[in-house]
């Protein structure tokens, strides 16, 4: 578990270079900031300010430019892209807006598949994944494949997925992009128990202000900077 | 990653991709049956000219009436045989030969009871069974004293043996062969085919004497068209074979610079030309099946590259949920190798069936050897591997976040 005293993220100055036909573009120009174990993040901002990017670094889907990210006090420019991927695996779960279901696979079979990267057997990463199913309410539709579901349905098995490996930390970038306003709520309590109950430290992408608001910090992007970083009162989920 | 989770995957991938699975698999199916029913038609041969060989009879030299010319075509072959018993009896004696036959062929109308059937008839005297290295099946072999008197007695072959007597047994039976009776006192073991396709089961031999007298025309007595003899090793053949010719020459008074009134041919050394013949054709035969097999293996490749293509997005998302690069090499290594080796079991089946097919309907002597189906599965599994690894190695190389982009 996290180091007594040390941010579960922190990050140091960091920049990211898009090269392009004209030169290279700086979607982040130097970005500091670090969260702590359990918190519940939403990161704000207009369209192009960086966000996605700076959500694919702590992810540990791709690699800053310039400057540090320490995740549980390890440097991660360090690691292999094996160690990422290990570390995407157990302590990282990731959820897009647009879902990204493997669309042949049943949810079932979605859920189980970073089990099965994390060398867990057949019979038990079903059973796992039956759980978990469960535990965002769709265990009845574990044979369903995402073309089955609603978009709302399809967000629960992503999200059910990105906490099938107990990880620490999940990431979601504008989760509710794709859903109406009602299934937005329901995603959102989802995401709101998940960080009460299990101490999941949460870290989400919206421009709503209704969605950010389920989270109790704020932090707004401008032109690859953080323009804003405010503490704020939790609605009830 | 658990190893049978990659099968696993791999299935999953395949089965439901069902129809670019099977038209992927469909070059190694075609390739492997081609391979298997290739080497089982050429095998097939090699083995049927074998014991064709087998059965002709070891370091064999048949000597034949007439000269050749120096195109290889025999002259004066119509004309009385330049060859007398006596040469026989003379070539028997030199040390390296063992046995030495005159052999006066023809065929005849054979008639035993109600039925009748045409065959060819030898005369020739006992070391012809010598000399052919062929055993009885019952009964006996004539003698030289039937030889000397004429005797009216016939061996015979297994197929007159069938077609004349069906289940009754030959031996004491009285045949006509061209009206004349004879007595079967013996019934050959069964040989098959000669090299030259000829079923050697349907025959009739005699004394050579009571060929010429009872059933061709008695203008060549004591005089044979060939003469068949055996040397005492293959290692002695060479030397067997000039002595023969200078025997001859001496014994027909032929000087020097004149032509030979007899031609010695080496029916083993002409075997084994046969057999390195019927070797190089199957050789040839596997060889154009094993390149459609390779274009079977570039098919893979190149829906495998599609496949990659087609699926980055997919390679992400399982990047993004904690696939390694060697998990990701791995799955598309096994689906391509699940993929030649389930096409080398179907084209195995068909390569078998249709050899079997070939072997019964159009009646070609075929054989499918556990080395061919054992090297059928071998060049699969590398083909698998050989033209899966590139495929394989590009999606392992994407990066997460760029394959994660792909449409
Ligand atoms: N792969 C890329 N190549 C070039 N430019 C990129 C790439 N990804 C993002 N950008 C640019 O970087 C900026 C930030 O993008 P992004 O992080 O996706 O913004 P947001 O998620 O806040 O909308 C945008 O201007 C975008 O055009
Ligand atoms: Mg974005």
């Amino acid at each position: 578990m996290a180091t007594p005293g040390k941010p579960l993220i922190e990050v140091v100055d960091l920049e990211k270079d898009y090269p392009t036909g004209a030169g290279v573009f700086q979607a982040l120009r130097g970005v500091s900031l670090s969260i702590a174990t359990g918190e519940f993040v939403a990161i704000m901002g207009a369209s192009g300010s960086g966000k996605s990017t700076f959500m694919n670094l702590l992810g540990c889907l791709d690699r800053p430019t310039r400057g540090s990210y320490h995740l549980d006090g390890i440097d991660v420019s360090r690691m292999s892209s094996d160690q990422l991927a290990a570390l995407r695996n157990r302590e990282i779960g990731f959820v897009f807006q647009g879902f990204n279901l493997l669309p042949k696979m049943t949810s079932l079979d979605n859920v189980a598949l970073p089990l099965m990267y994390a060398g867990m057997g057949r019979q038990a990463r079903r059973q796992q994944a039956q759980t978990v199913l469960e535990r965002v309410g769709l265990g009845e539709r574990s044979h369903h494949t995402p073309l089955q579901l609603s978009g709302g349905q399809q967000q629960r098995v992503a999200i059910a997925r990105a906490m099938a490996t107990r990880p620490r930390i999940i990431f979601a970038d504008e989760p509710t992009g794709n859903l109406d306003s009602e299934t937005s709520h329901q995603v959102m309590g989802l995401f709101s128990q998940l960080n009460r109950d299990e101490g999941i430290t949460l870290v989400l992408v919206t421009h709503e202000a209704d969605i950010a608001a389920y989270a109790r910090r704020r932090i707004r992007f401008q032109d690859g900077r953080v323009v804003e970083d405010v503490p704020q009162k939790a609605v009830a989920a | 990653m658990i190893f049978t989770s990659l099968f696993e995957t791999a299935w999953h991938a395949l089965v439901t991709h069902r129809m670019r699975s099977f038209l992927t698999m469909l070059g190694m199916v075609i390739g492997v049956a081609a391979v298997i029913l290739m080497l089982a038609i050429g095998q097939g041969a090699q083995a049927m000219v074998r014991s064709s060989i087998e059965s002709m009879g070891s370091n064999l030299f048949i000597i034949m009436s007439g000269a050749t010319t120096s195109g290889g075509a025999r002259v004066a072959g119509g004309m009385a045989p330049t060859l007398t018993f006596s040469d026989a009896d003379a070539i028997r004696g030199l040390g390296d030969i063992v046995a030495a036959a005159p052999v006066s062929p023809g065929t005849a109308q054979l008639i035993y009871g109600g039925l009748n059937w045409n065959t060819s008839v030898y005369g020739t005297t006992p070391d012809y069974a010598v000399v052919r290295d062929w055993p009885m099946e019952s009964g006996g072999f004539f003698s030289e004293a039937d030889v000397r008197s004429g005797a009216r007695v016939a061996v015979i072959g297994a197929v007159v043996g069938r077609e004349l007597f069906g289940d009754e047994d030959p031996i004491g039976k009285i045949i006509r062969i061209r009206q004349a009776p004879f007595e079967v006192i013996g019934v050959l073991a069964a040989k098959g085919q000669s090299l030259d396709g000829r079923d050697q089961d349907d025959t009739v031999i005699v004394p050579i004497t009571s060929a010429q007298q009872k059933i061709f025309s008695s203008s060549m007595r004591n005089r044979a068209r060939l003469i068949m003899a055996q040397a005492v090793s293959d290692k002695r053949m060479d030397a067997a074979e000039s002595g023969i010719n200078e025997l001859l020459r001496n014994r027909h008074r032929i000087g020097v610079g004149q032509d030979d009134d007899f031609t010695v041919r080496n029916l083993t050394a002409l075997a084994e030309t046969a057999a390195s013949t019927t070797r190089i054709m199957s050789l040839l035969l596997g060889a154009i099946a094993a390149i459609s097999l390779v274009v079977g293996g570039i098919g893979i490749m190149n829906i495998m590259l599609v496949s990659v293509t087609e699926r980055t997005r997919e390679i992400g998302i399982r990047m993004a949920i904690g696939a390694r690069r060697r998990d990701v090499l791995w799955q598309f290594l096994i689906e391509a190798l699940t993929l030649s080796l389930i096409g080398c079991a179907i084209g195995l089946g068909l390569g078998i069936g249709g050899a079997w097919l070939v072997g019964n309907l159009a009646g070609l002597p075929v054989a499918v050897t556990p080395a061919s189906v054992l090297m059928a599965v071998g060049v699969s599994f590398l083909i698998g591997v050989f033209f899966g690894f590139y495929p394989a190695r590009s999606a392992a190389g994407l990066d997460p976040i760029e394959a994660l982009r792909a449409q």
